[in-house]
């Protein structure tokens, strides 16, 4: 009972530790006032304005263009990177699977000077592509850890029992192969799609005049004060990913 | 079916972007500089000298502090939370999860900014001290190393948490079972099994708080505001403002051996991917 009581407490300090800036985040986005601090009366006058803004919906734009290019080029070659090294002898596997680690275990900021310093020594302008370039380079890898395991569990003797009922080999990979390795990779989507989407370290030293994403935007406010815009913008965001959230959840009850 | 020519794609990416990047930083590290400060492909170790001064040691140690601190302080708080999330029942532990991912799909530099608002002088937190009378003025808590600090852990906990997790669910509790019938107390149970088991995932959660940390610049930029200049903040620094590029390639090429370093130290056990979020 005692244990209860005391598991209960401590699961809740931790949660209110992760959830107060949060909340207060949500609060000020109703907040009346253009500063924070002191609560002037309730509004909804910063999500009329948001939509008006251009400026952050021009950011918004660009970091889900940046995020949905990424992030399907990156499963395009990370799936098919994860079918060559599942085929591979054990020491040429060992040697890509390490490059393929780089940047998992690099720092974001080393990543970031590194493209810059590339992306200037090939006199590259900086922009949209070099943004996505970086962005899909330290994605791929993700992808091909999501895929891997699935192309480990995968039965080889399925494939070889559609090439004998007759199906073409392209059939078969389409109709047998991919829908086992499916869920891994969709892992490997959202993985790169989430991370493209957070991103702001290897964005800002990658993005050029002119694009910005909606986390080199906020970086740039923070030194004045957030528009209390954005808090509109990101409740209304953390309240798609919690109802996006629940939908899946109630979807794996369903068919489980 | 050969599949080789499948790995070309990715291959040829990863020399572009990936490794030709890194051989650039770490030649320019040792490039010499002109009197305009461009670079001079002459060989010199002078940028590995510069940081041997007292300033730049310095950064490093706090970096690596701060870093130590927040992993232990993770690692503190962490590994209870991931044993009540594991021994949760079935039922509430799915949404108990998702409300404990939730927060990492909030934008974080959005998330590090609203502890700026908890931590001011009028902060939420000043203002409820004040009017219960526990203290008269305000606290400077902002722009503080403990504001870093708190920033840090706050930012990494979920990445310890979520390995140890995983980990601890995959017990199997047959074996808890049968070290209290084998007359172990639970205190006993804990350190003789259910630790060592889980000691792969607490490896790969120091891994993956320890790392950002050491890195980062972005919060102490925002909760240091200046005041905690760390080994990230250099970088940027060095590339953005001071336009010394041949000096911040060569303390990302020191970020990079600390790091190589540190992996080895932990052993390159097998670190259980991330991929449980889902």
């Amino acid at each position: 009972m005692v244990k209860d009581i005391l598991k209960k407490s401590y699961s809740f300090l931790i949660y209110l530790f992760l959830y107060l800036p949060i909340l207060l985040l949500i609060l000020y986005s109703f907040n009346d006032s253009k500063y924070r601090g002191n609560w002037n009366g309730f509004t909804l006058r910063w999500y009329k304005e948001l939509f008006n803004d251009t400026s952050i919906m021009t950011s918004l734009y660009y970091t889900f263009i940046i995020a949905a290019l990424a992030s399907i080029i990156a499963t395009i070659i990370g799936t098919v990177t994860a079918f060559a090294i599942n085929k591979m002898k054990p020491k040429s596997k060992t040697t890509f699977l390490n490059i393929t680690y780089i940047p998992v275990v690099n720092p974001d900021i080393v990543i970031g000077v590194s493209l810059l310093a590339l992306f200037t020594w090939l006199k590259m302008t900086l922009g949209l592509t070099t943004i996505l370039i970086a962005h899909i380079t330290f994605t791929i890898p993700y992808v091909v850890l999501s895929v891997l395991p699935k192309l480990r569990q995968l039965n080889p003797h399925l494939e070889e029992a559609a090439l004998d009922l007759g199906a073409s080999p392209l059939y078969a990979f389409f109709k047998v192969i991919l829908p086992e390795i499916m869920p891994g990779i969709v892992t490997g989507a959202l993985f790169a799609f989430t991370l493209s989407l957070d991103d702001f370290i290897v964005s800002f030293f990658t993005t050029g005049s002119g694009i910005s994403t909606l986390s080199i935007k906020i970086y740039s406010m923070t030194k004045r004060g957030v528009s209390p815009k954005i808090n509109a913008l990101s409740t209304l965001m953390f309240l798609g990913v919690l109802i996006l959230l629940l939908l899946i959840e109630k979807r794996t009850k369903k068919s489980k | 079916m050969k599949k080789k020519w499948l790995s070309i794609p990715y291959g040829i990416w990863a020399i572009m972007f990936t490794i030709v990047p890194l051989l650039l930083i770490a030649i320019y590290s040792f490039c010499s500089r002109s009197a305009y400060g461009q670079i001079v492909y002459k060989f010199t170790l002078d940028n590995y000298v510069k940081f041997m001064e007292p300033i730049y040691i310095n950064v490093l140690i706090t970096s690596l502090m701060l870093a130590l601190k927040s992993t232990i302080i993770c690692f503190l708080l962490g590994y209870p939370m991931a044993y009540i999330l594991s021994r949760s029942d079935i039922k509430k532990r799915n949404l108990m999860m998702l409300l404990f991912v939730l927060p990492l799909w909030t934008n974080t530099l959005l998330r590090t900014y609203a502890w700026m608002g908890i931590l001011r002088e009028q902060g939420v937190i000043n203002q409820v001290l004040m009017f219960l009378n526990i203290i008269d003025t305000p606290l400077k808590l902002l722009y503080t190393d403990k504001a870093v600090l708190l920033g840090m852990v706050y930012n990494f906990l979920p990445f310890m948490v979520l390995p140890i997790y995983s980990v601890l669910s995959k017990i199997e509790y047959n074996l808890i079972e049968a070290s209290s019938d084998l007359g172990a107390t639970s205190f006993h149970t804990f350190r003789k099994v259910i630790l060592p088991l889980s000691l792969p995932g607490v490896v790969s959660g120091i891994t993956m708080v320890f790392m950002p940390c050491v890195s980062t610049f972005v919060i102490s930029d925002l909760l240091g505001g200046g005041q905690s200049i760390l080994l990230g903040n250099l970088i940027q620094n060095q590339f953005l403002v001071a336009r010394n590029w041949q000096f911040g390639s060569a303390i990302s090429m020191i970020m990079m051996v600390i790091i190589i370093v540190s992996m080895k130290i932990l052993g390159n056990k097998d670190r259980e991917e991330g991929g449980k979020l889902w």
